[in-house]
C-alpha cells in the first residue's frame, strides 16, 4: 500500500494533519513553550520541507510526529491525525505499532545513528521482525535495499560494522533501512547537515530519486534552503515555535510573504548574487520561549513591525490558495504601511 | 578476532614474566639473605651456603631469573624448604578450593549486580532502585574481611544457621560451607557492578542509535539487550576482570577466617614458616590466573564490541 | 557557516541556553549544601583526622595497658566500647588504631603520589622504549593482588608498619603513574605547548606550568578516594599478623584479637570494624563530592 506512485497534485489528500499542536518542555529554568499552535498537513506522496533556524522547533515537530520527544516534553494541546487515528494521544504500544511500519525516520548524524556493536546485516534484519519471511529472505531484501541506495557490493556490506563505513555510506544505510520498512511517511531530520557539500548533493539526489520510486510522503527538516528548493514540493517555515508561513515551494521561494521568510531567503549564501565580504544576517536573536511574546513572535527582529504587531498575535492569513503566512501585513483589511 | 586474541595472549605471558622478574629482583635488592631467613640466625655457615646453592641463590641475578623461567616451562616451581615436596604440587592441591570460591563469588555477585543495575536504570527512582543504591554504598564500604567476620558473627555464632569452619565433606557439605565465604567475598561486588551498570546504562540509553532503534518500532526487550546492555555492560566486564585480583586478596582473609583450605591459607601459613619457595610459587600462580582473567574480560569485550578488536 | 549568523545552525538551541554550565562556586555550594552524603563525608573525615591527631589526649586509658577493667566486658560507662580479652579499653585502642591507620594512609599515599607522579612524567615525556618498559612494569605490578603481594613482601623483609607502607605504595604507584602518563601525553602535543617548546621553553618549565596543575587535582581526588583502600589493606595485613605488630593497637590487630574470642564476645569485632566502615564511608563520600565539584569528567575514569 505504500507504493502509491508519485502524486503530483496537492489534492491527493493529507496523510498526516497536524492541528494546533503545542508542545512544552519542562526544564530546570522553567517551562519552554517549544511549539505553539502549529498546524500543518503532510500530503500523500509529496515532499514537505520544514525550514527555520536552530531552536525554532522544527526538530521538535518532526520528533512529535514519530513519538520520540524527550522525556521532559509534553503535548499540551492539539492533535496529529493520521487516517482516523490521533497520534498525539497514542501510548507506547500504539507508537511502536506505527514506527518502522507506517512512519520511518532518518537522523541527523549518521556517525551515531547505527548501533556500533551490531553489523549492518543484523540491524537490517532486526527491523524486519514484523515480516513473516525467512532469515534468508530478509537478508536478500536487505541486500536489495542496500543496492537501491547505490551502495557498491551490497552483499558484502552486511557483515561490516558501522565504524568501518564512511559517514556518507552510513547515511545511505540509514536511508536503506528506513525505506526497507516501506513507510507512508519518511521523516528526514537534517539528514545531510553532518555531511560535507558533495556528499550532501549525492544524498539529496538519492532521496529525490527514491521518493519518486517509492512514492512515500517525506517530511524533510533542514536549515539549508538550497537543499529544500531542490527537493521539496511544499515548504513550511517555522520561527520561535510557530508556523509562520507555508505554501508550495514555488510560492515560498518566489513570493515569500512573511518578513522572516524574506530575511531567511536574503541570508542564503546561494542566493546572494553580488560577492560580499560579510554574509548578511538577521539582527537580533530568538525570543525567550519560556515567555513567548504576546504579539508577533518575529516583531523584535522585523524591519517592518508596526503597532499592531506588539499587541495582536497574527493569525495565518491566506495569501493564495495553499499559501499562508502569520503576518499582519497580509491582513486584507489593513493597508500596507 | 583470532589475531587480536593471540596478540593479547602474548602480551599476558610477557606481563606474567615481568611480574616474576620483579619478585625475584625484589628478593635481591632487600637487605638480608633468604637462606638465613629460612634457616634462622643460628644456622651454621656451611648449612647456609648449602641452602643458598640448592635454592640457586649463589647464581647471578639474570641467571636466576632465566633458570626460574626455564623451570616453569618444565612445570617446576621449586621445592618446599622443609619437606622437599614439589611446590607446584602443593600449590595445585590448594588451588581448586580457591578457584571454586572465587568463581562462585563472581557468578552470583555479577549476575545479581547486572540484573539490579539494569533494573535500576530502567526503573529509576523506584523503591528497589533506591534500596539498591543504599545497599551498594553500604556494602562497598565494608572490606571483605570485615564482612566475613560479621558473616561468622551473625550467621554462625548468633543464628547458628551455617557452619563457619572448614570446607565441608561431600558435595552437600561443600556447598553449605561455601555459602558464607562466597557471600562475604561477593556482596560488595554486587554493589559495585550494580552502580556501574546503572550509570553506563543511563548513558547508553541516551545514545542516538537507541533512538533510531525506537524509531523502527523494535521491541523494548531487544532494545534493552542488543542496543543498550551490550554496550553498557562493558565497563562492568572490565571491572570484574580486574576485580579478580581483589577477589584473591579477599580469599586470603576468608580462607583464614573460615579455616578453609586454599591458596590464600597456604600463602599465610608459608609466610609464617618463612617457606619462601612456596610463597613465590603461589604468588606466581595467582598472578598468572589474574592476568588470565584480565585477558578473558578483554576478549569478552572484544566479542561484545567490534570496535575494541582493532585496538592494540 | 558564519558563527554569528542568526540563521546558522550553530546558534545555541533555545533549550541549551537554559541549561548552561553553572559556575564552580555555584556547583560547590549546591553540592556541599544540597548533597547530604558529601556533607556527611566531610564531617566524618574531619572527625577522624581530629581524633588521629589528638589521640593521646582523647583516649580515656592507655591503649596498651592491660586489666583496666574486667576482661571481655560489654560497653559500660567506664568502658564505652567494652574491653578485650586482656581487659584493655577498646575505645582507647580504637582511637590509637585510628592514628596508626591515618599515619599509614598519609605515608603510603604520599609515597605513591610522589612515585606515580615522577614515573608517570618519565613515561609520558621519555623515549618510546622507556614508556613501553614502564607500562609493562605497571601492568605486571597491577596483576599482583595487594594482599598476596603484601604477604610476599612480608616473607622477604618481615612484618612491620614500614612493610605495610611499602606494599601500599608499590601497588598504588602504577595507578597514579598511568593517569599522569595519559595526561602528559595528551598535553605533550597540544599546540601551545609545542609552541612554547619551539620558543625554547625547558621541559621543567612545561612540567611545572602546564602538566602539574592539570594533573595534581584529579590525582589528589583519586588519592582521597583511595584512603579507605589503604586503611583496609593495613587493617587486613595487621589482622593476619603480617602488618602492625601487637601490642601496637591497629584496627586490624583489634579485629584479630576479637576474632579469636568471637564466640565469647562480639564487642571487640564490632568496635574494631565500625571505624573502618566509617572511614570508608567518609572518604568515599568526600572524594565523590570533591570529584563532582572540581572534575566531573573523572566520573567515567574511576
Amino acid at each position: 500500500m505504500a507504493l502509491t506512485g508519485n502524486t503530483t497534485a496537492a489534492d491527493a489528500g493529507p496523510l498526516v494533519a497536524i492541528d494546533s499542536l503545542s508542545v512544552d518542555f519542562d526544564t530546570a529554568g522553567g517551562t519552554v513553550h517549544a511549539l505553539r499552535d502549529v498546524s500543518l498537513e503532510v500530503q500523500k506522496g509529496r515532499v514537505l520541507g520544514l525550514v527555520g533556524e536552530s531552536g525554532c522547533g522544527k526538530s521538535t515537530l518532526a520528533y512529535s510526529l514519530i513519538g520520540l520527544l524527550a522525556d521532559n516534553a509534553r503535548v499540551v494541546n492539539g492533535a496529529i491525525r493520521m487516517g482516523d487515528r490521533d497520534l498525539a494521544g497514542l501510548n507506547a504500544a500504539g507508537w511502536r505499532d506505527l514506527r518502522g511500519r507506517r512512519i520511518a525516520m532518518i537522523f541527523q548524524d549518521p556517525m551515531t545513528a547505527l548501533n556500533p556493536v551490531l553489523n549492518i546485516g543484523r540491524q537490517m534484519i532486526d527491523i524486519q521482525y514484523r515480516e513473516s519471511l525467512s532469515k534468508a529472505e530478509k537478508r536478500a531484501r536487505a541486500i536489495e535495499f542496500l543496492g537501491q541506495v547505490q551502495i557498491p557490493d551490497p552483499a558484502a556490506r552486511l557483515d561490516v560494522y558501522p565504524h568501518q563505513l564512511s559517514g556518507g555510506m552510513r547515511q545511505r544505510v540509514c536511508i536503506a533501512m528506513a525505506l526497507l520498512t516501506r513507510p507512508d511517511l519518511l521523516i528526514a531530520d537534517e539528514p545531510t547537515t553532518a555531511l560535507d557539500a558533495t556528499l550532501e548533493m549525492q544524498i539529496v539526489d538519492l532521496l529525490r530519486e527514491l521518493q519518486q520510486r517509492f512514492g512515500c510522503a517525506v517530511l524533510f527538516v533542514s536549515h539549508h534552503l538550497g537543499t529544500v528548493a531542490e527537493l521539496c514540493d511544499d515548504v513550511a517555515v517555522m520561527y520561535a515555535g510557530e508556523m509562520v508561513e507555508k505554501g508550495s515551494a514555488r510560492q515560498i521561494f518566489h513570493h515569500p510573504q512573511h518578513p522572516y521568510t524574506q530575511a531567511l531567503l536574503a541570508c542564503d549564501p546561494a542566493r546572494i548574487g553580488i560577492a560580499t565580504r560579510q554574509l548578511p544576517t538577521i539582527p537580533g536573536s530568538l525570543p525567550d520561549l519560556r515567555r513567548p511574546p504576546v504579539g508577533c513572535a518575529f516583531r523584535a527582529r522585523c524591519p517592518q513591525a508596526w503597532g499592531r504587531c506588539a499587541s495582536d498575535h497574527p493569525p495565518l492569513y491566506v495569501a493564495q490558495t495553499h499559501h499562508g503566512a502569520r503576518c499582519h501585513l497580509l491582513n486584507p483589511e489593513e493597508g500596507k504601511t | 578476532m583470532l589475531r587480536y586474541a593471540l596478540q593479547r595472549f602474548a602480551l599476558s605471558v610477557v606481563i606474567v614474566m615481568v611480574a616474576i622478574a620483579i619478585l625475584i629482583v625484589m628478593l635481591h635488592v632487600v637487605p638480608g639473605d633468604p637462606a638465613v631467613m629460612i634457616l634462622g640466625p643460628r644456622a651454621t655457615p656451611e648449612l647456609i651456603a648449602q641452602t643458598r646453592q640448592s635454592m640457586g641463590l649463589d647464581q647471578p641475578l639474570p641467571i636466576q631469573i632465566l633458570t626460574f623461567f626455564g623451570n616453569i616451562l618444565h612445570g617446576d616451581l621449586g621445592r618446599d624448604v622443609f619437606t622437599n615436596r614439589s611446590v607446584a604440587q602443593i600449590v595445585f592441591e590448594q588451588l581448586p578450593y580457591t578457584l571454586v570460591l572465587i568463581s562462585v563469588a563472581i557468578l552470583w555477585s555479577a549476575a545479581l549486580g547486572i540484573a539490579l543495575g539494569c533494573y535500576s536504570a530502567l526503573r529509576r527512582n523506584t523503591w528497589l532502585d533506591t534500596l539498591s543504591g543504599i545497599l551498594s554504598v553500604g556494602t562497598i564500604s565494608i572490606p571483605s574481611f570485615v564482612m566475613a567476620l560479621y558473616a561468622v558473627l551473625v550467621f554462625a555464632v548468633w543464628l547458628g544457621w551455617l557452619p563457619s569452619i572448614g570446607a565441608g565433606e561431600g558435595l552437600g557439605g561443600s556447598i553449605i560451607h561455601l555459602i558464607l565465604p562466597a557471600f562475604a567475598i561477593g556482596i560488595s561486588w554486587v554493589g559495585y557492578v550494580a552502580r556501574m551498570v546503572r550509570a553506563s546504562m543511563l548513558e547508553v540509553m541516551s545514545y542516538a542509535h537507541v533512538r533510531m532503534a525506537r524509531a523502527f518500532g523494535l521491541r523494548e526487550r531487544l532494545i534493552t539487550t542488543s542496543h543498550i546492555l551490550r554496550i553498557a555492560v562493558q565497563p562492568a566486564v572490565t571491572l570484574i576482570g580486574t576485580g579478580v585480583a581483589h577477589l584473591f586478596s579477599a580469599a586470603v582473609f576468608v580462607e583464614v577466617i573460615f579455616a578453609r583450605p586454599g591458596i590464600g591459607a597456604l600463602i599465610v601459613q608459608s609466610v609464617n614458616e618463612r617457606n619462601y619457595p612456596i610463597v613465590l610459587g603461589a604468588v606466581l600462580v595467582t598472578t598468572a590466573i589474574i592476568v588470565l582473567a584480565t585477558l578473558i574480560s578483554d576478549l569478552v569485550i572484544a566479542w561484545l564490541d567490534p570496535r575494541q578488536r582493532e585496538e592494540l | 557557516m558564519n558563527e554569528t549568523s542568526a540563521t546558522s545552525p550553530t546558534a545555541p538551541d533555545a533549550d541549551d541556553r537554559l541549561l548552561s554550565e553553572p559556575s564552580l562556586l555555584t556547583r560547590s555550594l549546591r553540592l556541599v549544601g544540597g548533597n547530604r552524603s558529601g556533607a556527611i563525608g566531610f564531617v566524618l573525615v574531619a572527625l577522624i583526622v581530629f581524633a588521629a591527631i589528638f589521640a593521646p589526649w582523647l583516649a580515656p586509658y592507655d591503649p596498651t595497658a592491660i586489666m583496666t577493667g574486667p576482661r571481655m566486658a560489654p560497653p559500660s560507662p567506664e568502658h564505652w566500647l567494652g574491653t578485650d580479652n586482656l581487659g584493655r579499653d577498646l575505645l582507647s585502642r580504637v582511637i590509637a588504631g585510628g592514628r596508626v591507620a591515618m599515619l599509614v594512609a598519609a605515608a603510603a599515599l604520599g609515597a605513591a603520589l610522589t612515585g606515580g607522579l615522577s614515573l608517570g612524567l618519565i613515561a609520558g615525556l621519555g623515549p618510546r622504549w622507556l614508556d613501553n618498559t614502564l607500562l609493562l612494569i605497571f601492568d605486571a605490578l597491577r596483576s599482583f593482588p595487594t594482599i598476596v603481594f603484601g604477604l610476599a613482601v612480608v616473607t622477604i623483609i618481615g612484618p612491620s608498619l614500614f612493610t605495610v607502607i611499602l606494599v601500599v605504595a608499590i601497588t598504588s604507584i602504577p595507578i597514579y603513574a598511568r593517569i599522569v602518563r595519559t595526561q602528559t601525553l595528551a598535553l605533550k602535543n597540544v599546540e601551545f605547548i609545542l609552541a612554547e617548546r619551539a620558543m625554547g621553553a625547558g621541559i621543567a618549565r612545561i612540567l611545572f606550568v602546564h602538566v602539574l596543575p592539570n594533573v595534581l587535582g584529579p590525582l589528589l581526588i583519586l588519592a582521597s578516594m583511595d584512603v579507605p583502600l589503604v586503611i583496609a589493606t593495613e587493617a587486613g595485613l595487621s589482622f593476619l599478623g603480617m602488618g602492625v605488630r601487637p601490642p601496637t593497637p591497629s584496627w586490624g590487630v583489634i579485629l584479630n584479637d576479637g576474632y579469636n574470642f568471637i564466640r565469647n564476645s562480639p564487642w571487640p569485632v564490632i568496635s574494631g570494624s565500625i571505624p573502618i566502615i566509617l572511614v570508608t564511608l567518609g572518604f568515599t563520600f568526600m572524594g565523590e563530592a570533591l570529584r563532582d565539584i572540581f572534575d566531573p569528567r573523572l566520573r567515567r575514569t574511576h
